[in-house]
């Protein structure tokens, strides 16, 4: 009886975590069936059979250049990423080994930096890169995304960090290495896992901020958030070249997540399980 | 050279003192153990030696020479920690050799270097594995090959054994003593095991509650033990102590008698109790005895007839009988031979 009771229940939560799954996915998978529909299907109310026809692809790569703002959008992910990890390691390495009694009070105001409505330092913000040059440039924009991440970046460090012993490091110590060669030689291999997937997520989280890249963009710095942005036009929406765009930015975060998703989960669950 | 020197060491955590006030000579060449109740600053000590804490106050002297401010880099120590702390991204042969790689030491040397200390080891044949897939044992000697192939001033342990089994610390306990022995290396090595201090220790520092109790070599502690605390805390089983008249019969505060001191006969003895708990070693056997409300241990041999409920009669060698005042300091020296 005990037996059947847990198939029973093992069915109902399988089918409950694939109807989830599949309510979390259906925005992604309605952008994608409306990208192979024709303007006029897509315009002409909810269907799930498109017509398969890559009209809009062709459209849309014809009417905007699209390997620029793909580039722009690899430079600033990746290079705000590879930033905040030159800032973020020793930050949270201090932190991890060497806390003071306010060492909790830091870690939570770097945190509530992110419980900030964005919208609130536009303005300041804007002036701020208008007057330096900043505006409209690669530089900039890498900045921006770095400020914006680096509070997670040292949240998600501190926390990998704080999980590596402590007397491995005070061996390297007695061993006779430097600061640096502790870092290197030590804690930043032991640390890879966590780093990698510091990394990746942090790729993501740059890759898809919008609210600061379409501001503080127009033409030369404008990633792929901006390319989809320029569909979305006042006179009226084309709904399947919307669609194509939006799949055509999305795709590459995609695939990178995908082909990485083992080394994600295990990093955000690292600690968790012991 | 190694010789180790603390002058008035104090170090403190947020104003509570946690060693108020240490001073210590150690030879070169010599096998101190710290050993005290857990809490009693013994690896505090050892890391103020390390210089992995800073000092509050006082000096600290490596052959003469102050290192108080110096980093653990700069001391020319090794250490081995109770969870061997090996770099678990490393080969055996990488974790052996990282100190000389530190010491950019040259490549065909120190290769040398860890091909001794493997052999001495019998680790040669797990030189290209990861620590995890060692054994206990296998691990402790990898973090003792890290230690030796520096050639140190001094070796410091702090509780190396206490992750090994029973079976496997007693090996690893005569290894570190021979390897002392071959080495001749000054040794510091903190336990709370008062046994390995007893069997490994040249002289015994006694700790409790950061403060030196005594500091003398292993016999010396248990035959004239400079209070109650080191009196209960060096010898197996413990001492046994009585207090208020049996005491005052003697004129003092409490006496103390070991179990090893006492016979114990059916009637006719000083004290008389019941057996409590018979524990039977073989070589050994252990009485716990009621005597009135005091609870105390006698040591006889191998095979006796006594059992639980049995009445029993105590008597202690009269020259043995500890005496303590009522601050716990010990009144006399019993007449030893």
């Amino acid at each position: 009886m005990a037996h059947a009771a847990s198939t029973q229940r093992k069915i109902g939560m399988t089918i409950l975590a694939w109807v989830v799954a599949l309510l979390l996915f259906f925005p992604i998978l309605y952008t994608l069936i409306t990208s192979l529909k024709t303007e006029g299907e897509a315009a002409a109310g909810f269907s799930l059979i498109p017509s398969f026809t890559l009209e809009s692809y062709r459209d849309v790569l014809a009417l905007r250049d699209y390997f620029r703002p793909f580039s722009n959008s690899v430079i600033i992910s990746v290079g705000s990423t590879l930033l905040a990890l030159v800032l973020a390691v020793p930050a949270a390495w201090a932190m991890a080994f060497t806390p003071t009694p306010r060492t909790r009070d830091v870690l939570m105001w770097m945190l509530s930096t992110k419980m900030m409505p964005a919208a609130g330092v536009l303005v300041p913000m804007y002036l701020i890169f208008l007057y330096t040059g900043l505006l409209d440039t690669l530089f900039g924009l890498t900045l921006i995304l770095t400020l914006v991440n680096l509070p997670i970046v040292v949240w998600m460090l501190y926390t990998y960090f704080k999980e590596i012993p402590v007397d491995i490091l005070e061996a390297a110590r007695m061993d006779g290495a430097t600061l640096g060669k502790e870092l290197v030689y030590v804690l930043l291999p032991m640390a890879v896992p966590g780093i990698a997937s510091t990394l990746l997520l942090n790729v993501i989280l740059a890759w898809n901020e919008a609210f600061w890249t379409l501001r503080l963009s127009t033409t030369n710095a404008a990633p792929l958030t901006a390319f989809i942005a320029s569909f979305s036009a006042p006179q009226g929406q084309f709904l399947a070249k919307l669609s194509a765009a939006s799949i055509l930015a999305i795709l590459p975060i995609v695939l990178l997540g995908w082909f990485s998703q083992r080394q994600l989960v295990r990093g955000l669950t690292f600690g968790a399980v012991k | 050279m190694g010789s180790i020197t603390l002058d008035h060491v104090n170090k403190s955590f947020g104003g509570h003192a946690v060693i108020p006030d240490a001073s210590l000579d150690i030879a070169d060449g010599e096998f101190v153990v710290f050993v005290g109740p857990s809490g009693c600053g013994k690896s505090t000590l050892l890391r103020l030696i390390a210089g992995l804490e800073d000092t509050s106050s006082g000096t600290i002297r490596l052959d003469g020479v102050d290192v108080t401010d110096r980093g653990p880099a700069q001391r020319g120590l090794a250490m081995v920690f109770q969870s061997y702390a090996l770099y678990p991204h490393m080969t055996v042969r990488q974790n052996i050799a990282f100190p000389l790689k530190m010491a950019n030491v040259e490549k065909s040397l120190a290769e040398r270097k860890v091909n001794d200390a493997a052999r001495v080891l019998n680790l040669t044949d797990y030189l290209d594995r990861k620590p995890r897939a060692l054994s206990g044992g296998q691990r402790q000697r990898v973090a003792i090959g890290r230690a030796i192939v520096r050639e140190p001033k001094a070796f410091l342990f702090d509780e190396p054994l206490s992750n090994l089994d029973a079976a496997l610390r007693v090996n690893m306990r005569l290894e570190i003593t021979e390897l002392h022995q071959q080495l001749k290396t000054t040794m510091v090595y903190v336990t709370h095991d008062q046994v390995e201090a007893m069997t490994m220790a040249d002289r015994i520092v006694v700790l409790n509650a950061g403060r030196i109790e005594q500091f003398g070599t292993p016999i010396e502690l248990y035959k004239r033990p400079a209070n109650r605390f080191v009196a209960g805390f060096i010898g197996s089983p413990r001492m046994n102590f009585l207090e208020g008249a049996e005491a005052a019969r003697y004129n003092a505060h409490a006496i103390g008698v070991r179990p090893e001191h006492i016979s114990i006969a059916p009637a006719g003895g000083v004290w008389t109790g019941t057996v409590g708990v018979a524990e039977h070693l073989g070589s050994d056997t252990f009485l716990h005895v009621h005597v009135g409300n005091t609870l105390m241990t006698v040591r006889t041999e191998g095979e006796n007839a006594f059992k639980h409920g049995d009445t029993v009669s105590l008597t202690p060698a009269p020259d043995r009988i500890y005496r303590f005042d009522r601050d716990g300091k010990t009144l006399n020296a019993p007449s030893l031979n």
